[in-house]
């Protein structure tokens, strides 16, 4: 195995962008500059990567490994699985257009803020590389921190209370998680995921797996979601729903999944039922929610309960089908929330009573809605429906009751995408919707379209990701091999 | 004729360079002209504890074996030395602070320092009951004074004849329990006592409890820790911060010292003895900061928690415990010491208490201070900003090694409710307008010194964190020194 430092290049790069934006007395725009031309090279990293990535081959790529704590077995360790690519991939371009979205709209305090979303990109960028507990759990925690100050100070009216119950809740889960890694590592003797032996202790597994669910969130974890969701700066909310979120599924992969065979197929029924809670009543709720980031929000959760259905089925196309679907949505909700930012940007609302019509008079804005929808909503043909549908027959394999739920949350999911594109495009124009209200600008549209462009990749050629995140495209053998 | 031991000069070089600087303090206050006054002996008490931090360093390097010197009265070993350099950098920071501080009595304040740090230094080291007590009451008379030092005040005042009172009890448990250990074995000297103690000697059980109770009131231990919050509110801020950080690194690491070279019989009681101590110390100082209001008083609570933390250590008394202790109060100190140092430059500007709301702004005010306190306080609780992480990590890991994964449990917990407090500092310094609050005018004061010493604290507490191995090196090395 060869050493490569260019994971490490990528994690780190943007904390030291984002140290350098603290300390450098920069004006306004020269920092936003720096901070959108360091996540651009982030993303051609990332596509540096791609090409030179052995997709035919098992184990680690582009891995390093640094002793950190020597007496207890701790090593920086920090590599590459093909499905921790795309993730990293999802990061790094979805960042890539938040920070942009940001500098389009000019944040103040923009030294701080733009230092604090490359702290964000690198934490996230380290939870899908990193190939030690400690490590992991390190990143996972410091996703956190930029999290908790960028709601908090560039948030909405009721930014407070949502930043606390956020940290409290996702914090109560990962501290528990600490434990089982402590727990974990000294009994095996080593905090390395890929060296430790899988072990059969159901409580550590669910000390593992609560951190996850309430990241991801499944139901009934996720008290905490829409206060975030709502109050959070738009490219905040699109980073926490199509990125943050995905650290909670990636984690089931790598770790529950991988580490706790046997506690997972003890309670295979149990994380498939909160699942597919977590998948109608997401849905349920998106469907009864009268404003836009609400609707978005809750799908979101619907969406993550699909993805753990997938992880959980334990099947082949389950697996498969789950890190399409999380590549897929991360791309939808993200661009999602970055148009619901230009709504209100225009409208000063999200509320559906007071928005419709815009469609009218806004092609761009439209045509941008209406695409996002359509892939949301899983028509055929598009990205969506491609991982929705592996993972609905990877958990038929499973029982086909699992199947049922799932294509019942798939109406519902239409039937709440449409709803939300009648209220915002269709209908009569709504009081906050002013004629002069723009069309999506230059500026919006070079954020957004390229996010769309990706999923139209994907939509034609989903096997790009679907054949590709598992070496051999043999995921049961992969995981059962903990990814030797 | 009086037979004179044999004394090894070197071994105690640090305590006597701090002593003569003391001295020196002293005559400065009278010799030396008021207008410099302040500059010279802030300059003395820097360069006294510098060298006493190098000279401390010079024996860490050269007491690879360690052995009694000064007829078997002092340890000159690695452990000693370790905790000399931790608090000779606890020494010359504070002398920083407090060389701006606007008050009176600079001479006498730096004289008093230099005696009670010299006093510690003495009292890690010491190899007997004697010494030990001698020691303590030198330093904790020292500290009596320092807190009442600005007697115009009465908060000051308060706090003197507080920590006098409650002090004195503590130092008359530990001098008693002492009497009973010597009545029950006829010795003083640590190692003489292990080797003589016969078991189940009721005398000796409770010459250790009181023993036990006097350590646990000097390290502000639950439920021995009445006094701390009132003492650490109204002591002047530079007097605190090098009470919360000195204090507990001496206290805990004679403690641990103790009990491993005196009572290795009576393992089974002083540890479970110690495990309870440091619930409770979870317990009270967790959910009494959640409801102050006052910054210092939280803290104050705060380092009661913390405390607890490092009991948590020392309670397993394993070697992997003793380096989670040391590992432990370096980061630990420097965070104590930089938050308060940060209360410190607020008050100094305000001329007032600082309580949680009028911190409000204080993170967009000042840049540099703000952006230390947002570590200072993530890395409290536990987060990845810093080597408060990995401490936590450190001893939750001495303690399930030991098997006590209940204890782990109970730390877990205990950070989860600790970042309530935490965070609401941040919340308040970055994410509250500050418009209502009235600062005293013009600009704040430079207080360039201030913010050295804050940028050390801050470079230890993150530096910890990366430099992980070669700081549990030295504490390795350290704790080899003791008897397991």
């Amino acid at each position: 195995m060869t050493t490569s430092t260019i994971t490490s290049v990528l994690i780190w790069l943007p904390v030291a962008a984002a140290l350098a934006i603290w300390i450098l007395p920069l004006s306004r725009y020269a920092t936003g500059s720096l901070a959108v031309l360091v996540s651009l090279v982030e993303v051609g990293f990332w596509i540096e990567q791609v090409a030179r990535f052995d997709f035919g081959r098992h184990g680690l790529q582009f891995s390093q490994r640094t002793p950190w704590i020597k007496d207890l077995h701790v090593s920086y360790h920090v590599g590459e699985y093909a499905f921790s690519l795309w993730l990293v991939g999802l990061t790094v371009v979805a960042m890539a257009a938040c920070v942009g979205y940001g500098f389009w709209v000019g944040r103040d305090r923009p030294r701080a803020y733009f230092g604090l979303m490359l702290l964000l990109t690198g934490a996230t960028v380290g939870v899908f590389v990193a190939q030690d507990m400690l490590l992991f759990y390190a990143f996972f925690e410091a996703m956190l921190i930029p999290l908790y100050v960028l709601i908090g100070v560039w948030g909405g009216a009721r930014r407070m209370e949502a930043t606390i119950k956020f940290v409290i809740y996702t914090m109560a889960g990962s501290l528990l998680m600490l434990a089982a890694i402590v727990v974990y590592g000294l009994k095996v003797g080593t905090f390395d995921l890929v060296d430790a032996p899988p072990s059969a202790s159901r409580w550590l597994f669910l000390g593992f797996m609560l951190a996850f669910a309430i990241k991801a969130p499944l139901f009934p974890f996720h008290g905490w979601l829409p206060d975030a969701y709502r109050e959070a700066p738009p490219e905040v909310t699109a980073v926490l729903s199509g990125v943050i979120a995905k650290a909670g599924t990636y984690g089931m992969l790598r770790i529950a999944l991988t580490k706790f065979p046997d506690p997972s197929s003890y309670y295979r029924t149990l994380v498939l039922a909160l699942g597919a809670a977590a998948l109608v009543y997401g849905s349920v709720l998106a469907f009864r929610s009268m404003d836009f980031r609400s609707v978005v929000a809750y799908s979101s959760m619907a969406q993550s309960g699909l993805i753990t259905l997938g992880l959980f089925s334990g099947t082949t196309l389950g697996f498969d089908g789950a890190v399409l679907q999380m590549v897929a949505h991360g791309l939808v909700s993200c661009s999602l929330f970055l148009v619901a930012g230009a709504v209100e940007r225009r409208t000063t609302t999200g509320d559906f009573v007071r928005l419709g019509g815009m469609a009218k008079g806004r092609p761009a804005l439209a045509t941008l809605l209406m695409t996002l929808g359509v892939i949301n909503l899983a028509v055929p043909g598009s990205a969506a429906f491609a991982g929705e549908f592996l993972i609905l027959a990877g958990s038929y394999q499973r029982a086909w009751w699992w199947a049922a739920i799932g294509a019942g949350a798939i109406v519902l999911a239409a039937m709440y995408t449409l709803r939300l594109i009648s209220a915002v495009l269709h209908e009569a124009r709504g009081p906050a919707v002013a004629d002069e209200a723009l069309d999506l600008r230059t500026g919006e549209l070079a954020l957004v379209v390229p996010l769309v462009a990706a999923l139209l990749v994907l939509s034609a050629w989903p096997a790009a990701i679907s054949h590709h995140s598992f070496a051999g495209d043999a995921p049961v053998q992969a995981v059962q091999g903990q990814f030797r | 004729m009086i037979h004179t031991p044999h004394v090894d000069w070197f071994s105690i070089v640090p305590i006597l360079v701090l002593l003569g600087g003391s001295f020196v303090a002293l005559l400065n206050g009278v010799l030396v002209p008021a207008s410099v006054r302040r500059t010279s002996s802030s300059l003395v008490a820097a360069v006294a504890s510098t060298a006493a931090m190098v000279t401390s360093i010079w024996l860490y390097v050269d007491s690879a074996s360690g052995h009694l010197v000064i007829a078997g009265a002092f340890y000159r070993d690695r452990w000693t030395a370790l905790s000399q350099v931790i608090l000779s950098a606890i020494t010359l920071a504070t002398a920083l602070l407090g060389a701006e501080r606007v008050r009176e009595h600079e001479s006498e304040f730096n004289a008093v320092l230099l005696a009670s740090a010299a006093g510690m230094l003495f009292f890690v080291g010491s190899a007997n009951l004697m010494v030990m007590f001698l020691s303590l009451e030198w330093f904790s008379i020292a500290l009596y004074v320092m807190c009442a030092i600005d007697y115009d005040l009465e908060g000051s005042l308060e706090a003197g004849l507080k920590y006098l009172v409650v002090g004195s009890f503590g130092s008359a448990g530990l001098l008693f329990g002492s009497a009973l250990v010597y009545g029950a074995t006829n010795h003083i000297g640590f190692a003489q006592i292990a080797a003589s103690a016969s078991p189940h000697d009721h005398l000796l059980v409770l010459g250790l409890a009181m023993i036990i109770a006097g350590l646990a009131f000097k390290s502000s231990s639950a439920p021995f820790h009445m006094w701390t919050p009132d003492v650490y509110q109204g002591a002047p801020t530079t007097v605190t911060a090098f009470m919360s950080s000195a204090t507990k690194v001496a206290a805990f690491a004679l403690a641990f010292r103790l009990l491993r070279t005196a009572f290795p019989q009576e393992e089974h009681l002083w540890s479970w003895a110690f495990a309870g101590i440091a619930v409770a110390s979870l317990v009270v100082g967790n959910l009494a900061a959640l409801v102050q209001k006052d910054v210092k008083r939280m803290l104050a609570y705060s380092s009661v928690s913390h405390a607890g933390f490092i009991l948590i250590g020392l309670s397993t008394g394993s070697p992997l415990g003793g380096r989670a202790l040391m590992y432990y109060l370096i980061p630990y100190s420097a965070m104590a010491f930089g938050s308060f140092a940060v209360v410190a430059a607020r008050e100094r500007e305000l001329g007032a208490a600082v309580t949680l709301d009028n911190l409000a702004g204080f993170g967009w005010e000042r840049p540099f201070l703000g952006v230390a306190m947002w570590f200072f306080m993530f890395g409290f609780a536990g987060l990845p900003l810093g080597g408060g992480f990995v401490a936590k990590f450190y001893v939750l890991s001495a303690a399930y090694d030991h098997g006590w994964t209940w204890l782990v449990i109970v730390g877990v917990i205990a950070t989860i409710v600790s970042l309530y407090y935490y965070l609401a500092v941040v919340r308040a310094m970055y994410m509250r307008p500050s418009a209502e609050l009235a600062v005293a005018g013009g600009s704040p004061p430079r207080e360039a010194l201030l913010h050295v010493a804050v940028g050390a604290a801050l470079v230890v507490s993150v530096g910890s964190l990366i430099a992980v191995s070669p700081l549990v090196t030295l504490a390795r090395h350290a704790a080899s020194a003791l008897p397991f």
